[in-house]
């Protein structure tokens, strides 16, 4: 088990720069076995999370992408009906109940990402990506193996966890997640890192750009963040744009900001926000950038 | 799996030990008051947090706690300040779940709305400037002699601020939410009847057709799953319409009971999300949250703020492309009324179809002269008047054909 500040410098070395109260939940779930639910506003780095955790404990990370419609078969398990059919014709003739083992068995059983996790020999992560997305149904039955890590297939019988993966949640709130489910978690909401944090991890993602221009661009995005914008430009587009700007030679941005202005396409994904943004707005924004 | 830290012996443990696991039931229970969902086993994971290690720095065992205890951003918003509080003896406000500062005395509840109805209710309210609810039942004393007959004939056609005494205000309540159910019933029936599958999904087509030995036989199709209509209403309750409040809870609650899927805000100088208060059965426990949750701070209606708060936090969540987002609102706007429109045209981007009902409408003489409602109307797809059950009914229609 690993203090706070092991934990945050392994997130660290595995590229993802975490404030302490991440760190703090990070140690929590290893000490309660509980999921950790992220939340909070597209683009600051929930998936990124997981990622880093999986470099953590060295470990797989194991994905799974919610949707509309997503169901137990394309999430948890499947029986591979093409092989089954094949086998059937193959033995055709032998006895039904010797057949019919054999097609049930674990031969022919898909493993979708769910029972994946539940069967490593080592824990996994397992990511479940806007969970928000999917059904009531699909919640209520993710509670379930959350909280037994076991799986009933009706053919086969119970498979219960080998190892329990270290699972986390990430939502972005299109839909109003049920109490228990968030009972069942840790809760965590990520911010937009503040200037500072947000420095360190271009000079950490980015390769070739110096802390002083990591600082400039924290700070200006942090300033473009302030303004009334349709969509507000989440970490992963300050990694784009720095590294837009470290690819055109930037140093400082003082220098030229006309190629300033030319690359804020990186960070403004909408008409709207870029008419908003003029050269005289960027200007001033770009006076307060020490 | 986790309760290690409890599962001691009671004999074992020590005088302090029990003092702090008594403390911590006390801030439990403080959480509970708080609207934080905690239970059984939050506490015990707690209690094995303290034992092992956690308690030795409070900047730490907050940080434990924030994660263990809050389940959602308001949670984890105002969580600091209780453990503040509680913990470290810093003076915070002891019960945060209304955020609003004024005195529940000086305001009225809702539930109190509710029962003493359309006269008296807004009297003691009257928070609101404008139109002063003192002067209102006067100006129209024309009206009131008219309400005797109305009175006999039908409740349907009966200004809700007619309506005076507990039976029939209780029958009208009743005849609100009788109609959000019947709207439900038609408007999903209409959606079951167009739905068609149109792709082939050959992965089940092939189960399917295992017991014809693998020829497929039985075609199983594909259909996108239909977005059934989702209906966000977002009620002004200031003194201006407190005449009105009280019925249109009433509809609300009907409808958030037989919407599959419906939101419901509140709001006066701030927006209250009130769904979750709004699901309880019953709807005079249902009234009783309510008034928790919507204690205004200081007087006038914000719709603009209001408005804004609500794209900026809830509309990501709560619309989607089959939205209809209905305004209940007089439109008299004490803040910004060019800061109103800004967000109305947000607004009208994101859903499909923007309703505003105004109950002031059908007075006589009344024009949309407000500065509030002057720069919304663009943006609106129907401003209908919704002073009687029958205009609310006519309504359904309409949200139909979406």
């Amino acid at each position: 088990m690993k203090t706070r500040d092991e934990i945050a410098q392994a997130l660290a070395a595995s590229g993802y720069i975490a404030d302490a109260e991440l760190a703090t939940a990070v140690s929590l779930m290893q000490r309660l076995r509980r999921p950790l639910l992220l939340e909070g506003e597209a683009g600051v780095g929930k998936t990124e999370v997981a990622k880093a955790l999986a470099g953590v404990h060295a470990t797989e990370l194991i994905r799974l992408q919610c949707y509309e419609g997503l169901d137990q078969s394309s999430a948890l398990y499947e029986w591979n009906y093409q092989r089954q059919l094949l086998a059937i014709q193959a033995h055709h003739g032998s006895d039904a109940d010797a057949i019919e083992d054999r097609i049930f068995s674990e031969k022919y059983l898909l493993e979708r990402p769910l029972l994946a996790a539940i069967r490593r020999d080592k824990p996994p992560v397992l990511l479940i990506d806007e969970i928000d997305r999917a059904d009531d149904e699909f919640e209520a039955f993710l509670l379930e193996l959350l909280s037994d890590f076991q799986v009933s297939i009706p053919e086969l019988g119970t498979i219960k966890a080998t190892t329990i993966p270290h699972v986390v949640l990430t939502s972005n709130g299109t839909r109003e997640l049920s109490d228990a489910l968030r009972r069942r978690c840790l809760y965590h909401y990520v911010d937009f890192p503040d200037v500072d944090r947000e420095a360190r991890i271009i000079v950490a993602r980015i390769d070739g750009a110096s802390a002083s221009l990591s600082l400039q661009i924290a700070q200006m995005v942090q300033s473009i963040r302030k303004e009334e914008l349709r969509k507000v430009p989440g970490v992963a587009e300050t990694l784009d744009w720095a590294a837009a700007l470290v690819g055109l030679d930037v140093r400082d941005l003082h220098d030229d900001p006309e190629v300033v202005q030319d690359t804020l396409m990186c960070l403004l994904k909408t008409q709207e926000d870029k008419a908003r943004l003029t050269r005289e707005v960027s200007a001033r924004l770009l006076g307060k950038v020490a | 799996m986790s309760c290690c830290g409890t599962s001691a012996g009671y004999d074992e443990i020590d005088e302090v030990s029990r003092l702090v696991s008594r403390k911590l039931a006390a801030f439990l229970r403080t959480l509970r008051d708080n609207g934080f969902a905690v239970g059984l086993a939050e506490g015990q994971d707690a209690a094995a947090l303290m034992a092992s290690g956690y308690a030795r720095k409070p900047g730490l065992l907050r940080s434990a706690f924030k994660h263990l205890f809050s389940a959602r951003k308001s949670d984890w918003e105002k969580f600091d300040g209780l453990f503040d509080a509680f913990w470290l003896g810093k003076r915070v406000r002891s019960r945060s779940l209304t955020t609003g500062s004024a005195k529940a005395a000086n305001n009225p509840s809702l539930k109190s709305l509710q029962d003493t109805g359309s006269t008296q209710g807004g009297s003691e309210s009257a928070t609101d400037q404008i139109p002063s609810v003192d002067d209102a039942p006067q100006g129209r004393s024309g009206e009131g002699r008219m309400e005797g007959a109305s009175r006999a004939d039908n409740l349907a056609e009966v200004d809700f601020r007619n309506i005076a005494g507990p039976g029939q205000l209780e029958q009208a309540h009743a005849a609100a939410a009788r109609l959000a159910k019947a709207m439900r019933t038609r408007l999903t029936r209409r959606d079951l009847a167009r739905r068609r599958g149109y792709r082939l999904d050959l992965r089940r087509t092939i189960h399917r057709n295992i017991s014809h030995g693998g020829v497929p036989i039985a075609l199983v199709k594909r259909q996108r799953k239909d977005k059934p209509l989702r209906l966000v209403v977002l009620l002004d309750a200031s003194g201006s319409m407190s005449l009105y409040t009280g019925v249109f809870l009433r509809f609300i609650h009907g409808v958030l009971d037989e919407f599959r899927e419906a939101e419901a805000f509140l709001f006066h100088t701030r927006l209250a999300y009130v769904s979750d208060a709004m699901k309880e059965k019953d709807a005079g426990r249902a009234l009783d949250r309510l008034s928790l949750l919507a204690q205004g701070a200081g007087g006038g209606t914000k719709i603009g703020e209001s408005l804004k708060t609500f794209n900026r936090w809830h509309a990501a969540r709560v619309i989607h492309s089959r939205t209809c987002v209905m305004i209940v609102s007089d439109g008299y706007e004490t803040g910004d009324a060019a800061l109103l429109g800004r967000e109305m045209a947000q607004l009208a981007r994101r859903c499909r179809r923007i309703v505003w009902l105004n109950p002031m409408m059908a007075w006589e003489g009344y024009a949309p002269e407000a500065q509030g409602i002057k720069a919304a109307l663009p943006h609106v797809d129907l401003y209908a008047r919704a002073n009687t059950l029958a205009s609310l009914a006519a309504l359904e229609p309409y949200l139909a054909r979406l």
